[in-house]
């Protein structure tokens, strides 16, 4: 399974600071991330672990069994943003 | 130099003021903080602007309670800085002031008629079905069947929503109950969106423009051929275009196929490549003229409308909400930079009109770097200020005030009695939910001054605590 955003995200980044495999991205300073248009999160990466839910000051963060209807899109959007750039690239030094 | 603990005054309780003094706390413990609001309420647009069907957005209003109010910031409602209190007064009376005013007013399309009876500012009808007391009394006239936006971002997107969802669907939201009972009765059943620049450059989030394809009832129509992308738009959206803007794109090229169907409710129609030229009408709005343009890659490499010839296309409408962006105003006391229309600043330091730094004044969120981002933008945008406000505490740039904290509530006592403290707005914010939960809205809002003063002024019932 894996976690998910939802299109409600407002980009408070309080998800990315308690993420322990920084699989939530883009990251502040990142090139895009000013320009997205929300967060999103790499199913290949998460593990599952919830901490961004807990986090998340508007409950946008889902696991992907509990992800409402009307968000049902996130779950491929969330892929999707990683086929550009993969948490890989995005986290090489 | 300042030794005692920093004592901070923050003008405006929206967003941008909310994650400073929230980030303020996590660097400087010790530091006592003043939220200085216009309105009886705080938290700003999350309140006032973001839209009444997106109500999972305004749980925010709890990180910001706990980060702020319930650690100890105090809240003055219903206190104008700069009319109530003075500019210098407050730096007399606080280490620091961070300014977090936003952008109050919205930028004019700058053409004739604008200011005809029934053309409106989108920040008008934002404020007025929000409920923001200001703007209760403003009429607006939906007795004509078709209005039209002008404006391609997420306001615009926000104003369509509201025009064309159903009764049903309003009356389980927190919008006003003013602008619930006329937009009942609206007999508005097509909204023209209007943008300026192309489907490629179009300022929606993706999630915006999937959200007006999917509304109740409502048909949403594209021409195919305002899709047919010129060449400068198909090589930036393949080279340099972003993942919304590509999906935007693909949104808009699925709609432009569906079928419209005969029983739809209303329709939402998106235009683009059209600049209003003319707002046209004898005493009030009759109809707009629309211009079209061409994109153009301007010398700094950005992509621009330009009108391809004279023709002019008149769409008849009894509406016009303008959704162009918001522009900041002067504020009393404190320099103010008349091109980009913010606090001159650097990195939230602001800076006197011989561009040295004004020691103690700060600026954050939109009256700092325009009307841009969305609400995460603020946090970032508010640890950049306090870190500077941090290192000058630390640098001993900073004085210790002449008065003390009894001395400012002395004067706000004097000056303003009816001020509403944190006590006065739990007060209103528990009369409102409960409210709701007898009408099963997630909220009902208090919309006038005098409702939100008399509620202020009760004590709190223990069960109506929140």
């Amino acid at each position: 399974m894996t976690y998910v955003i939802a299109g409600s995200c407002i980009k408070d980044d309080s998800c990315i600071e308690v993420c322990p495999v920084d699989c939530i991205h883009p990251k502040p300073g990142a090139y895009d991330f000013e320009t997205v248009e929300q967060l999103y999160i790499d199913p290949d990466v998460c593990i599952d672990c919830d901490a961004c839910v807990e986090a998340c000051p508007v409950d946008a963060i889902f696991a992907d069994f509990e992800l409402p209807d009307k968000y049902q899109y996130a779950l491929e959007v969330n892929a999707e943003f990683f086929l550009e750039h993969s948490t890989a690239e995005r986290t090489a030094v | 130099m300042a030794i005692t603990p920093p004592r901070v005054a923050i003008v405006g309780a929206g967003p941008a003021g909310a994650f400073a003094a929230a980030c303020l706390l996590r660097s400087r413990g010790d530091a006592a903080i003043d939220l200085f609001e216009r309105l009886p309420t705080p938290w700003g647009l999350l309140r006032g602007g973001v839209a009444p069907d997106h109500q999972e957005i305004k749980r925010l209003e709890d990180t910001f309670d706990q980060q702020t109010l319930r650690r100890g910031c105090r809240f003055f409602g219903n206190v104008n800085v700069g009319v109530d209190v003075s500019h210098s007064e407050l730096m007399r009376h606080y280490t620091a002031v961070i300014y977090a005013t936003g952008a109050q007013t919205d930028k004019s399309l700058g053409i004739p008629g604008e200011d005809l009876s029934g053309s409106w500012a989108a920040s008008e009808f934002v404020a007025w079905y929000n409920g923001h007391p200001d703007y209760r009394e403003l009429d607006f006239d939906l007795s004509a069947e078709r209005a039209v936006v002008i404006g391609n971002g997420n306001v615009a997107a926000d104003l369509a929503r509201i025009l064309t969802r159903s009764g049903s669907e309003l009356e389980r939201t927190d919008i006003a109950d003013h602008a619930l009972e006329a937009l009942q009765r609206s007999r508005i059943k097509e909204v023209i969106m209007v943008g300026r620049r192309g489907p490629a450059q179009a300022a929606f989030t993706s999630s915006e423009l999937r959200e007006l394809g999917q509304l109740e009832g409502v048909d949403i129509q594209v021409d195919p051929d305002d899709l047919e992308l010129d060449p400068v738009s198909r090589q930036w959206l393949t080279e340099e275009g972003g993942f919304t803007a590509r999906k935007n794109v693909d949104f808009l090229r699925e709609f432009s196929t569906r079928p419209l169907h005969p029983d739809a409710r209303r329709r939402i129609q998106l235009r683009f490549l059209r600049s209003p030229v003319e707002i046209r009408g004898t005493d009030r709005v009759e109809a707009i003229d629309v211009r079209r343009n061409e994109i153009m890659r301007a010398d700094d490499g950005s992509l621009r409308a330009r009108p391809v010839d004279e023709e002019v296309e008149t769409i008849e409408c009894g509406i016009v909400l303008r959704s162009v962006g918001y522009r900041a105003v002067r504020l009393p006391g404190v320099p103010f930079d008349e091109r980009y229309f913010v606090l001159p600043n650097n990195r939230g330091r602001v800076l006197a009109h011989d561009s040295e730094t004004m020691p103690g004044v700060y600026a954050v969120g939109w009256i700092k770097r325009g009307p841009t981002g969305i609400l995460g933008t603020n946090k970032r945008d508010a640890e950049e200020t306090v870190s500077g406000l941090v290192e000058d505490l630390q640098a001993g740039v900073l004085r210790d005030p002449e008065a003390g904290r009894e001395q400012i509530d002395a004067l706000l006592a004097e000056r303003k009695p009816a001020f509403v403290a944190a006590e006065g707005w739990r007060t209103i914010h528990a009369h409102e939910l409960e409210h709701g939960r007898r009408e099963q809205r997630p909220r009902v809002k208090l919309a006038s001054h005098e409702d939100l003063l008399a509620v202020a002024q009760r004590p709190v019932l223990p069960a109506l605590q929140t």
